[in-house]
C-alpha cells in the first residue's frame, strides 16, 4: 500500500521534470502539470475512500518503527485536506493556464508542483519534525509562486511575507528543541504518550513548547496579533496564486487541529488549558481584524484578503473549543471558506485584468459586466456566509456549536457582527464595481472594447462557486463524513494505537 | 411522504426553476418571456388550490427531508392556514406583477435579468411562509433580502437604486442576523428547530430565562424587515426600483415577512408583557409616525411607503396585544392591505409611466383624462382610508375596536387615542392622493400628456380592485381563509364572523373622528405642511449615511494603522506574543528537578565563549556597515563550528563551516549590488523598544536551552545508536539518520534547496525582465543605490588578480577530491553527500570569482537547473526503489561488495539517495551564484573571456614574437 505516499513523491517528481526537461516549452509544462495535478485528484480521491472505512492507515518511511522513524498517518482528516487540495489546485491551475498567468515568469508550473507537495506532506505526516521539513517546503514553494510575475509592490509584500514565515520557522525551531528535551520524541502519538506521563506541576517546559507551537501554527493561520502577513501578501499576489493560497492558512488550522488535539489536548492534563485558552480570543479578534478590514478596503484584493482572514477567525473559533461538535463546523466551514476565498480572488482576477487596476471606484464598465457581476455576487454571497451557498450552513453550524456560557457571547457577536460588516463592504465594492461603472458614459472616441473572458477562462471560477453550492446541497452526507472525522480526531487512543502499536503496516 | 407533501416540494421549487426560463426566453422576445415566467407561478397556484380545501378543513400537509442532522436542519415544509394565505398572496400578486410588469419595463431595460430575480424573490418568499424548519425559515429570510438587494438595485445606472439597495440589504441583513442568533437560543430552549415542535413548546420557552434575549433578536429580525420605527427608513429608499417592485415586494409581501413571523410565533412568545410593550408600543408609534410623513410626502411613491410603514405599524401593533380577536384582526387587515396597497402601487406606476411624474405637486385633474386609472386608484385610496363598503373599512374598524379596550400601562386612553390618530392621518393622506392627483382642475403643464393605459398595465390593479369592494360588500366571502389563517396563528378554534356593521360601538366613533378629522386635516394641509417644512426633523438617510460612512472611515483607520507594511513592527508584536505566551504557559507550572550539573569551563572554551558574544555584540553595533557585520557573521559561524566540535557533533561541525562559507561567499557577491552601508531609518527610541524586546527575547531563549540542559530525559536517540550498524548499514549515526531514519526529513530539505535556488532565479528573471533592468543598464536612470554600489568595483582595476587564478586553479582538483571522499566516508565517518556538495560547491564558486563568471560558465557542461532536477529526482527514486522489494518509501538495502584490489566496502541504497542531495546541493548554490551574475552583466559589467586580467603567458608569445 504505496498510495499514501503519492499525494508527496508524484507532485515530487513531476516538479524536477518540469522545471528541468520542459523549462523552455510552456504548452508541455502545462501538460505535464495538468496531468500531475488529475492523477493526484485520482489518489486524493481514493485515499478519502480508503479513510471513510475509519481506519487510521499508518505508513513507516524506511519501514521504521514509529516513534523511532517517520510515519505517514492517513486518516478522515488527512485525506479530507489532501482531496481539498488537489480538487482546488486543479481548479486554480486551469485558472492560470486560461488567463496565462503562469507564462508571466518562470517556473510556474514547478513551483506550483513541489507546493502541492508540501501541502499533502504537511497533511499526512504523524511527526511534528517532518511537518517542519513539508512547512519549509511550502513556504519556500509558495514564496517564489508569491513574487511570480514579479513587480515592486508583489516583490514588497513577498518579502514581508517570507520574513514573517521566517520567523515563525525559527520559533517552529525553538518549539521543537524544547518539545525533544522535554519529551524525547517527535512523534505526534508518542508526543501524546509521554507528554501524559509527565507531572502536571513539573510541566513547564512542555507548556513552553506547546504554546510556541501553537503561535507558529497561529502565524500560518494568520490570527491576530500574528495575521499582518496575510492581508498584504494576499492581496499583491497573482490572483491565482492567492487563491492557491485558500489552503495555505489551513495548513495552520490543520496542524493546531491535530497536534494540539492529539499532543497537548483535552485528557494530556499539563497542557490541555493552553491552546484552548489563548485560541479563542485571538480568533475573535481575527474576526474583527477581517471585517474592518473588508469594510474600510479601497481595493478589491485587499478586500477579500481581509474577507478570508476574517473567515480564519470563524474557523478558529470553532477550532479552539476543541469539541467534537465544534470541530464538524469547524471541518464544514475549513472546506468551504477554502473555495469561498479561491472563488472571489479567481472572480476578482477576471474583472481586474479587464479593468486595469482594483480600486475600488467606478471605471467604464467592461465586457461581461453583467456575467463577471454575477460570478462576484455569487462568490461574495459565499464568502459572506449568506445562504443558498454553504458559508450559511458553515456559519450556522459553528455558531450552534459554541454554546459555552463564557464563549457564546463573544463568538456570536463576532460572528454576526461580523457578518454584517462583512455583507455591507462586499455589497459597497459589488455595487461601486459592477453598477455604478454603468452609469458611466463611454467616452467619445471608444476605446476597444475589452477582451471578453473565455470558457476556460469563466470555467474555474463557476466550478468554485459550485462547489459553494455542491457542498450546500449534499450538506448530509458531506456532514456525515465530516462529523465521523471529528470523532476519530477526538480518538488519541485510536490514533495513538494505530501508529505506536502493531497498525496496519505500510 | 404522500402526493401532497410531494405538491409542497414542488410548489417549493418551482419558483426557483422556473427562474432560468426568463434569462432564456427573453431571446424569443419580451411576450414570450413574460408568459413563460407565469408558468412556473401559476403551475405552483394550481397545486395550491388542490391542497387549499384540505387546510381549509384545519388539516396541516407536511412534508421533510433530512438536510443537516448534525444541525437540526431539514427541508421540511408545512402547509397550514397562515400559511395557505400568504403562499396564495404571494403567488397571485407574483402572477398579476408578472403581468404588470410586462407592460411597465421599458424596451431598454434587460427583461430577462428582472424577471429572473423576480422568481427568485418568490421562491424565497413562499419558502419563508411554508418552512417548517426555523433554519430553513433563515435560509428563505436572507434569500428575500439579497433577491430584494438585486431588484432594488435593478436600474443599475441611477444612485438612487444603488443607495436603497445597499440600505435595505444592510438594514435587513443586520436583522436577519439578530434573528440567526434568536432562531438558534429559541431552538436550543425548546430542543427542537422544527416549528411545529416549537409551536407546542411555547410555555416551556415563555418560562425560559432565554425567552428575553430570543425575543429581542427574533423581533429585530422582524421589525427591520417589516419597517418598523426606528428601522423604517430603509423602505422609502427602496422605492428607487422599479414600480413592480414596489408593488410586490415592498408593499404587498417582502415588508409583511416580519409581520408573518410575529404571527407565526404568536403561540410561542406572544402573551407576555415584554412582547406586550415591545410589539404594541413599536407597532403603534410606527402607526402614527409612518402616518404623519406619509401626509408630506410630494413623491407618491414616497406617500405610499409611509402609508405602507403606517400599516405594518398597525398590524404589528395589532400582533402585540396578544388577544385572539386582535390577531383575527391582523390577519384579515394583512390580506386587505394587499389588495388595495398593490393596487394603489400599481396606480401610481400608470401615473408615472403615463405623466413621466411622481410629482404630487405637478399633478391633478387627472381623473377626466385617465378615468379608468382614477376609478381605480380611488376606490383603493378610498379603501385605505377606511371607507365604509370597502374592504380596509372592516379590517380597520376591528383594528379600532381592539386598540379602544387595550390598557398600555395602566393608562386607557393612549393607545385608543393614538390609534384614532394614525386612523386620521391615514384617511388624510388617503383624500390627499385622490384629491391632489385625480381632482382637481386639468393642468396643461404635465411633463407628458397623459392618457389612460393599454389594457396589460390596469388589468392587475383593476383585478385587485374588484377583490377591495367583493370583500367590502361581502366579508364573508373571505371568512374562510381568514378563520384559517387567525386559527393557525392563535392555535385556538375560533369562528370569527367578518360583517359591517357591529353596532354604535366604540370603533365606529373612532372611526367617524377619523374620516371627518382627516377630511379636515386635508384641508388645512397648506399651513401644516409649511410647519411640517420648517420642523427640525431628523432626516433618517442623512444619519444612516453618516454612520456608515463613521464606520467605515473607522474601518479603514483601524486597518490601515495595524497593517503599515511595516515589518519591523510586525516582527516586534510577535516576538513579544511568543514570549508573553511562553512566559505565561511557562509560569502555569514549575521545572522538575535538574539532574545534571554544571560542567567545568576550560580557558579555551571561554575564549571561543567570549569571542562569540563580542562578535555578537560587534554586529549589532556595526550591522551598518555590511562588509564589516558580513566578516563577524563569519566569525560567529565559525564559533559555532568550533563549539559543535567541542560538543562531540563533527558532523554538525563540518555542515556548519561549509554551510558558513558558501552563504558568506554568496553574501559577499550580493552586497556587491548593495549599498555599503545601511542608512538610519528609526528613530533612538524604536531602537531601544527594539533593543529591549531582543534581549527579553534572547534571554528566554537562552533561559529555555539552560533549562532543559540540566535536564535528563529518555529520548529516540538510543534506538538510532542501537539499529544504525544493523538497520541502517552505516557507523555514523549522524549520517544514518539523514539518510535513513529520517531520509524523509532530508528528502524535503534538498527540494527545499532546490526551490530556494529556483526561486531567486525566477526572481532575477522577472527583475530583469522589468523596469530594474533598465535601471541597471541606462547609466543616466541608474539609481543611486546601484551607483554607490558599482562605484566600489571600479576601484580594483585587476579583477581576477593572477595569484587568485593560479591558486583555484590548483586548488579545484583537490577540493573535488576532498568532496568525493566526504561523500564517499559518509555513512560511517562524518561527512556525506550534503557538506560534500557544499565543498565542491566551493570549489566552483572560487573559479568563478577568481576567473570570472564568463569564462567560468563557458567551461561549463551541464546546466544547474539539471543537477537540481537530477538530485531530486535520484533521491526520489532511490525511495520509490523500494517498492519494488515491496517495503515501504525509502527503505535502505545495503550489501558488502569485494572487489580486488581494494578492500571490501559496502554499497547501499542510502549512498545512492546521498547522490541526489549531493547534485540537489551544489545545483542549487550554483543556481544562485549563477542568478546573480546574471545582475551583474546587466548591470553593465565587462565580461571576460581571458582567465587572467594580466596573463603572463601572453606577455612571453609577444616577447618571442619580437625576437
Amino acid at each position: 500500500m504505496h498510495w499514501i505516499i503519492l499525494p508527496v513523491v508524484m507532485p515530487a517528481l513531476f516538479a524536477p521534470i518540469i522545471g528541468f526537461v520542459m523549462r523552455h516549452d510552456i504548452s508541455m509544462a502545462r501538460i505535464a502539470s495538468v496531468t500531475g495535478t488529475v492523477l493526484l485528484l485520482g489518489v486524493a480521491v481514493g485515499l478519502a475512500m480508503m479513510a471513510a472505512g475509519g481506519e487510521t492507515f499508518v505508513y513507516r518511511l524506511g519501514d521504521w518503527p514509529a516513534p523511532f522513524g517517520i510515519v505517514l498517518v492517513l486518516d478522515r482528516l488527512s485525506a479530507l485536506m489532501v482531496l481539498l487540495t488537489a480538487t482546488l489546485a486543479l481548479i486554480v491551475l486551469i485558472h492560470a493556464i486560461a488567463t496565462g498567468w503562469d507564462a508571466r515568469g518562470k517556473h510556474f508550473h514547478t513551483l506550483f508542483q513541489f507546493q502541492l507537495m508540501g501541502i499533502c506532506g504537511a497533511f499526512l505526516t504523524g511527526d511534528v519534525f517532518n511537518l517542519f521539513v513539508f512547512f519549509e517546503v511550502l513556504l519556500i514553494a509558495s514564496y517564489g509562486l508569491m513574487i511570480h510575475a514579479g513587480g515592486r509592490d508583489r516583490v514588497r509584500a513577498g518579502l514581508q511575507y517570507v520574513v514573517m514565515n521566517l520567523a515563525g520557522s525559527t520559533l517552529f525551531l525553538f518549539a521543537l528543541g524544547t518539545l525533544y528535551a522535554s519529551t524525547g520524541t517527535l512523534n505526534i502519538a508518542d508526543m501524546a504518550r509521554v507528554i501524559a506521563t509527565i507531572p502536571a506541576e513539573e510541566a513547564a517546559l512542555v507548556r513552553v513548547a506547546a504554546i510556541l507551537l501553537m503561535i507558529v501554527f497561529a502565524v500560518k493561520a494568520a490570527l491576530f496579533p500574528v495575521q499582518f502577513w496575510l492581508p498584504a501578501t494576499y492581496a499583491n499576489a497573482s490572483a491565482p496564486v492567492a487563491a492557491l493560497f485558500a489552503i495555505m492558512t489551513k495548513v495552520g488550522a490543520y496542524a493546531i487541529l491535530r497536534v494540539h488535539t492529539i499532543s497537548f489536548g483535552p485528557g494530556i492534563a499539563p497542557t490541555e488549558d493552553l491552546a484552548a485558552t489563548w485560541l479563542f480570543p485571538a480568533a475573535i479578534v481575527t474576526i474583527a481584524v477581517g471585517a474592518f478590514g473588508v469594510l474600510g478596503a479601497r481595493r478589491l484584493m485587499p478586500l477579500i484578503a481581509f474577507s478570508v482572514l476574517g473567515s480564519m477567525g470563524t474557523l478558529m473559533a470553532a477550532v479552539a473549543a476543541f469539541s467534537p461538535d465544534a470541530t464538524m463546523a469547524a471541518l464544514y466551514y475549513l472546506v468551504h471558506s477554502t473555495f469561498a476565498a479561491a472563488c472571489l480572488f479567481l472572480v476578482a482576477d477576471l474583472v481586474v485584468s479587464r479593468r486595469g487596476g482594483d480600486g475600488l471606484r467606478p471605471v467604464l464598465a467592461t465586457a461581461q459586466n453583467g456575467l463577471f457581476a454575477a460570478l462576484f455576487f455569487g462568490a461574495a454571497v459565499g464568502m459572506a456566509g449568506m445562504p443558498p451557498l454553504s458559508g450559511f450552513l458553515g456559519k450556522l453550524l459553528i455558531l450552534d456549536a459554541l454554546r459555552e456560557p463564557g464563549i457564546m457571547a463573544w463568538a456570536w457577536s463576532a460572528i454576526l457582527i461580523g457578518s454584517l460588516l462583512t455583507i455591507v463592504g462586499f455589497a459597497r465594492a459589488g455595487s461601486i464595481l459592477f453598477w455604478s461603472s454603468t452609469a458611466i458614459e463611454a467616452p467619445l472616441v471608444a476605446k476597444p472594447e475589452t477582451r471578453k473572458a473565455g470558457a476556460w477562462e469563466l470555467a474555474p471560477a463557476m466550478v468554485a462557486i459550485g462547489m459553494l453550492g455542491l457542498l450546500a446541497v449534499f450538506a448530509l452526507p458531506v456532514s456525515g463524513y465530516l462529523e465521523d472525522t471529528a470523532q476519530q480526531i477526538f480518538d488519541r487512543a485510536g490514533y495513538m494505537a494505530a501508529v505506536l502499536g502493531t497498525g496496519t503496516g505500510g | 411522504m404522500n402526493d401532497q407533501g410531494h405538491f409542497l416540494f414542488l410548489i417549493s421549487l418551482l419558483p426557483f426553476l422556473g427562474a432560468v426560463i426568463p434569462g432564456i426566453m427573453i431571446r424569443a422576445g419580451r411576450n414570450a418571456c413574460a408568459s413563460f415566467t407565469a408558468v412556473p407561478t401559476v403551475l405552483a397556484l394550481i397545486l395550491l388550490m388542490i391542497l387549499a380545501p384540505d387546510v381549509l378543513r384545519g388539516e396541516v400537509i407536511t412534508a421533510e427531508v433530512m438536510w443537516l442532522p448534525q444541525l437540526g436542519l431539514s427541508v421540511s415544509f408545512f402547509l397550514d392556514g397562515l400559511g395557505l394565505m400568504f403562499a396564495a398572496m404571494i403567488l397571485g400578486v407574483g402572477l398579476l406583477i408578472t403581468l404588470y410588469a410586462r407592460f411597465y419595463l421599458s424596451g431598454d431595460d434587460p427583461m430577462g435579468q428582472f424577471y429572473t430575480y423576480l422568481l427568485m424573490f418568490q421562491g424565497a418568499m413562499l419558502g419563508i411562509v411554508i418552512s417548517d424548519n426555523i433554519l430553513l425559515l433563515l435560509i428563505f429570510w436572507e434569500l428575500t433580502s439579497l433577491s430584494s438587494f438585486l431588484l432594488i438595485g435593478y436600474w443599475k445606472h441611477l444612485p438612487e437604486g444603488r443607495q436603497g439597495a445597499r440600505m435595505a440589504l444592510a438594514v435587513t441583513g443586520a436583522g436577519g442576523l439578530a434573528m440567526i442568533g434568536g432562531m438558534l437560543i429559541l431552538g436550543h430552549v425548546a430542543g427542537s428547530y422544527k416549528l411545529t415542535d416549537i409551536l407546542q413548546a411555547g410555555e416551556a420557552i415563555r418560562a425560559s430565562e432565554w425567552y428575553l434575549p430570543a425575543l429581542i433578536l427574533i423581533l429585530l429580525g422582524a421589525f427591520t424587515k417589516s419597517a418598523q420605527f426606528p428601522f423604517h427608513f430603509w423602505l422609502p429608499h427602496a422605492m428607487a426600483a422599479p414600480t413592480p417592485v414596489s408593488a410586490y415586494l415592498h408593499s404587498a409581501t417582502m415588508v409583511k415577512a416580519g409581520v408573518f413571523l410575529m404571527a407565526r410565533m404568536w403561540p410561542v412568545l406572544a402573551g407576555t408583557d415584554a412582547w406586550f410593550y415591545i410589539v404594541a408600543t413599536t407597532g403603534l408609534v410606527t402607526m402614527v409616525l409612518g402616518a404623519l410623513i406619509a401626509l408630506f410626502k410630494d413623491d407618491l411613491k414616497a406617500l405610499l411607503a409611509f402609508s405602507t410603514v403606517s400599516h405594518l405599524g398597525l398590524l404589528t401593533m395589532l400582533l402585540g396585544f396578544g388577544t385572539e380577536a386582535a390577531a383575527v384582526a391582523a390577519v384579515f387587515h394583512i390580506l386587505n392591505h394587499l389588495t388595495f396597497k398593490a393596487a394603489l402601487f400599481m396606480t401610481v406606476g400608470i401615473v408615472d409611466h403615463e405623466t413621466h411624474t411622481r410629482d404630487i405637486s405637478r399633478l391633478g385633474g387627472l381623473r377626466h383624462l385617465m378615468p379608468i386609472t382614477f376609478a381605480i386608484g380611488t376606490i383603493a385610496a378610498l379603501s385605505m382610508a377606511g371607507i365604509p363598503l370597502l374592504n380596509g373599512f372592516l379590517s380597520k374598524e376591528m383594528m379600532l375596536e381592539e386598540a379602544s379596550h387595550t390598557y398600555w400601562a395602566g393608562s386607557t386612553w393612549a393607545v385608543p387615542v393614538l390609534a384614532t390618530l394614525g386612523a386620521l392621518l391615514s384617511v388624510a393622506y388617503s383624500f390627499r392622493f385622490i384629491g391632489h392627483v385625480f381632482l382637481g382642475p386639468v393642468r396643461d403643464d404635465y411633463p407628458h400628456k397623459p392618457h389612460d393605459p393599454p389594457m396589460g398595465l390596469w388589468a392587475a390593479p383593476a383585478l385587485l380592485t374588484v377583490l377591495v369592494v367583493v370583500i367590502g360588500v361581502a366579508p364573508f366571502l373571505a371568512e374562510g381563509i381568514v378563520t384559517a389563517a387567525a386559527n393557525a396563528v392563535t392555535g385556538a378554534d375560533l369562528h370569527p364572523h367578518l360583517k359591517i356593521w357591529h353596532g354604535a360601538t366604540p370603533a365606529l366613533w373612532m372611526s367617524i373622528i377619523a374620516v371627518l378629522g382627516g377630511g379636515a386635516l386635508l384641508g388645512l394641509h397648506k399651513p401644516f405642511l409649511s410647519a411640517w417644512e420648517a420642523a427640525p426633523r431628523p432626516e433618517a438617510k442623512a444619519i444612516f449615511d453618516r454612520l456608515l460612512a463613521a464606520i467605515i472611515a473607522l474601518s479603514r483607520g483601524i486597518t490601515e494603522i495595524a497593517h503599515n507594511g511595516a515589518i519591523s513592527r510586525y516582527l516586534a508584536v510577535f516576538v513579544v506574543t511568543s514570549v508573553a505566551l511562553g512566559w505565561i504557559a511557562y509560569s502555569g507550572s514549575a521545572l522538575s528537578a535538574p539532574t545534571r550539573g554544571l560542567l567545568p569551563v576550560p580557558a579555551v572554551i571561554g575564549i571561543g565563549w567570549l569571542m562569540l558574544i563580542v562578535a555578537s555584540v560587534a554586529v549589532v553595533i556595526l550591522h551598518r556597515d555590511r562588509f564589516t557585520s558580513l566578516v563577524l557573521i563569519g566569525i560567529i559561524g565559525l564559533t559555532i563550528s568550533a563549539g559543535f566540535a567541542y560538543l562531540s557533533a563533527p558532523d554538525l561541525a563540518l555542515t556548519q563551516i561549509s554551510v558558513e562559507t558558501v552563504t558568506i561567499m554568496l553574501l559577499l557577491l550580493a552586497l556587491h549590488f548593495l549599498p555599503k552601508t545601511t542608512p538610519v531609518e528609526s528613530s533612538v527610541l524604536r531602537r531601544v523598544r527594539d533593543g529591549v524586546i531582543a534581549v527579553v527575547a534572547g534571554g528566554g531563549v537562552g533561559a529555555l536551552a539552560y533549562a532543559f540542559m540540566l535536564r535528563d530525559i529518555s529520548t529516540i536517540s538510543q534506538f538510532h545508536l542501537d539499529n544504525s550498524y544493523e538497520g541502517g548499514g552505516g557507523t555514523n549515526v549522524v549520517n544514518v539518520i539523514l539518510v535513513d531514519f529520517r531520509g524523509y526529513d532530508t528528502y524535503g530539505e534538498i527540494i527545499v534547496l532546490g526551490i530556494a535556488g529556483m526561486v531567486i532565479y525566477a526572481l532575477v528573471q522577472t527583475l530583469l525582465a522589468g523596469p530594474v533592468a533598465r535601471k541597471l543598464r541606462g547609466g543616466g536612470a541608474m539609481s543611486e543605490v546601484l551607483r554607490e554600489g558599482l562605484a566600489v568595483t571600479h576601484l580594483s582595476r585587476d579583477r581576477h588578480p593572477l595569484m587568485m587564478v593560479v591558486v583555484t586553479r590548483v586548488l579545484m582538483p583537490i577540493a573535488i577530491v576532498v568532496g568525493a571522499y566526504i561523500f564517499l566516508r559518509g555513512h560511517n565517518e562524518p561527512g556525506g553527500g550534503f557538506v560534500a556538495g557544499l565543498v565542491v560547491a566551493i570549489a566552483l564558486l572560487m573559479q568563478y570569482m577568481a576567473s570570472g563568471f564568463a569564462w567560468t560558465q563557458a567551461r561549463k557542461r551541464i546546466e544547474y537547473h539539471t543537477l537540481i532536477g537530477f538530485g531530486v529526482i535520484i533521491a526520489g527514486l532511490t525511495g520509490a526503489g523500494a517498492w519494488l522489494s515491496g517495503t515501504p518509501f525509502l527503505t535502505s538495502a545495503y550489501t558488502y561488495v569485494h572487489l580486488p584490489p581494494i578492500e571490501e566496502f559496502e554499497l547501499a541504497t542510502a549512498m545512492l539517495f546521498d547522490l541526489g542531495v549531493f547534485l540537489t546541493v551544489l545545483g542549487a548554490v550554483m543556481l544562485m551564484l549563477y542568478s546573480l551574475s546574471r545582475i551583474a552583466r546587466h548591470a553593465g559589467e565587462t565580461v571576460n573571456v581571458e582567465a587572467m586580467d594580466y596573463d603572463p603567458a601572453d606577455r612571453v608569445t609577444e616577447r618571442g614574437a619580437e625576437t
